[in-house]
């Protein structure tokens, strides 16, 4: 197998094997998952067996079922979170090298702003006031997440921009558009994906510590952070109900980032140096 | 050198301010009111109009902010809405034990990340270097609260070492203390010196690269002896900048660390006042949590400012 014509190494192997796992038991959930996500089967903390694998939850539904469940709000969440940032880092990002002047300069003086104080912090802030519902949830933390699409994004431009083709595009004749789709954004891919994987696990960890600390995603909804958070009691009675979920998120996030090594290292030549 | 300094201190004072201004529109101008929050369910027009009132939301932003600010300086942080209590009478105690709990694992974390980072540098490529940078790299990768539940699991539970829980409270004496917030000083370690021993050891390895350290090797030295008294000392910026940037994580790090084991510190409170809609406890954490990050960034910038040989002569 080879992408971006490389082979993966092995444990960018092991990382995208896993994230295909994710991903289909996400997609296939209402397939895969062998009772309904809210039906109560069983008495609460029943012990794990060859019907249910990993027991039975505080109300007795299954706890396997609601991994499965919550793997979409989990992943899907972060995804929708971080193709948000994507946008609005990228957009404003590329407009700040290519404007330059007082655009480029309040927009990044506005970003270091931002950077000088903890996310969480910020977070929290905002949430206080506006209360946890998902849009929110997804607003706050997708414009949180763009200051750093942005810097990167605006650096590759910078540099990309002052390449020959660009000049030569530009002496062309062609416009602003074309310039941004056809020279810089092609060019400037392979680091914007792995960096898409970065802000893929930090929105997917602040999601989870956002929800284990009962500010996130709210019931009757699931994400694998408060399924920590509703079984945190447990762990004192030595049952390993919390540290599935909990184990679910760290081996998702080992996955992803074992990829983005993987890519960050074949790309170590520099950005934009790619043939 | 000292102009530098001193632009950054000023840059850091800056930066506090700016904070500060962020800190109170976020939670002053945003499009959810405070007035309609808390009232919830009961927010009829009327309703709301007199809480507004009340709680002084009529006036202009920009006075309230004023008014906000002049009293914070003072010390004054305002009246809780959900308890009526001072501010800074509930902050106190919370706050003596968030920095109790972060001192500790500060003073664990660092010696033990840098001579991790050292012994993994002098012994490249072993297997103690590989088995180090594993273990790190994985600690990295997992979430604070599975590695707090699963020292719980072992520690506390399969064990009975620890308690379960650090519920300490003022009349705690100092030895219970220590007791009770083991595991959580544990689960912070583990979580910061990942981070700080594989910088110590880039940084230690990036020098060892350098044309001085091959003349160490070339008069004969021994492998330890380039590496703590050559390539160290050189090294030490780079090292005191990751731990103060580390440190600044702490400032989070605790706010999860400290729910996992329900310990009564500043983070627990923030997250309970967030819950609460309680906007001037808030407003008091968040200035605190976002001084002590921008603070200690101040830190780390000075620290590589003062320690950087070539910046000592103003050209």
């Amino acid at each position: 197998m080879r992408i971006f014509g490389h082979r993966p190494s092995w444990p960018a192997m092991i990382g995208l094997l896993i994230i295909a796992v994710f991903l289909i038991a996400a997609i296939a959930a209402p397939l895969l998952a062998p009772f309904p996500e809210a039906d109560v089967v069983g008495d609460a903390w029943a012990d794990a067996d060859a019907t249910y694998w990993m027991g039975l939850d505080n109300l007795g539904r299954d706890i396997f079922s609601r991994l499965l469940y919550g793997a979409r709000m989990s992943i899907g969440l972060s995804l929708v979170i971080t193709i948000l940032s994507f946008t609005i880092g990228i957009i404003t990002g590329f407009t700040a090298a290519i404007a330059k002047g007082w655009v480029d300069t309040l927009l990044s003086r506005l970003v270091d702003l931002i950077l000088s104080m903890p996310t969480l912090i910020f977070a929290f802030v905002v949430l206080s006031v506006l209360g946890t519902d998902l849009p929110v949830l997804i607003v706050t933390l997708a414009l949180l997440d763009s200051v750093k699409v942005f810097r990167l994004a605006r650096a590759l431009a910078m540099n990309i921009g002052a390449l020959e083709y660009v000049e030569v595009a530009k002496v062309r004749g062609e416009g602003l558009w074309w310039i941004i789709t056809r020279e810089i954004l092609p060019n400037a891919m392979a680091p914007l994906i792995a960096e898409f994987g970065l802000r893929f696990t930090f929105a997917f960890l602040f999601v989870a510590a956002l929800s284990f600390l009962g500010l996130g995603v709210q019931p009757p909804a699931a994400d694998w952070g408060s399924m920590v958070r509703d079984y945190r009691d447990v762990i004192a009675l030595d049952l390993p109900a919390p540290l599935y979920p909990a184990g679910a998120i760290a081996l998702l996030t080992i996955g992803v980032n074992f990829v983005v090594d993987w890519m960050l290292s074949i790309h170590a030549r520099g950005f934009g140096e790619r043939a | 050198m000292i102009r530098l300094t001193v632009l950054r201190l000023f840059l850091g004072l800056a930066t506090l301010w700016a904070a500060s201004v962020m800190i109170f529109a976020g939670t002053e101008l945003l499009p959810g009111d405070l007035a309609t929050a808390i009232l919830q369910n009961s927010a009829t027009p009327e309703n709301v109009a007199e809480l507004r009132k009340e709680l002084g939301l009529d006036r202009p932003p920009l006075v309230r902010y004023a008014e906000w600010l002049g009293r914070a300086v003072q010390g004054n942080l305002g009246v809780s809405l959900s308890n009526q209590r001072d501010v800074v009478e509930e902050l106190a105690p919370r706050l003596r034990n968030t920095l109790f709990l972060a001192a500790l694992a500060t003073l664990v974390a660092v010696p033990l990340a840098i001579g991790l980072g050292l012994l993994a540098a002098i012994n490249q490529g072993s297997f103690f270097d590989r088995a180090v940078n594993l273990v790190t790299l994985l600690t990295i990768s997992i979430p604070d609260y599975l590695v707090g539940y699963l020292l719980v699991k072992y520690f506390a539970v399969r064990l009975d070492w620890f308690p379960v829980l650090a519920n300490v409270t003022p009349e705690t004496p100092m030895g219970d203390r220590l007791w009770l917030t083991f595991l959580p000083t544990m689960t912070l370690v583990l979580v910061i010196v990942a981070h700080m021993m594989r910088m110590t050891r880039a940084s230690v390895l990036s020098i060892m690269s350098s044309p001085y350290i091959e003349m160490a090797f070339l008069k004969g030295l021994s492998k330890t002896r380039v590496v703590i008294r050559h390539a160290f000392p050189n090294a030490l910026a780079p090292i005191i900048s990751v731990v103060a940037l580390n440190l600044a994580y702490l400032v989070v790090g605790v706010v999860v660390v400290e729910s996992v084991f329900v310990y009564p510190g500043l983070g627990q409170l923030m997250v309970d006042a967030v819950s609460k809609h309680d906007l001037p406890l808030v407003q008091a954490c968040g200035l605190i949590f976002a001084g002590a990050f921008i603070v200690l960034n101040m830190i780390a910038d000075i620290v590589g400012i003062l320690s950087n040989p070539r910046l000592r002569n103003p050209r």
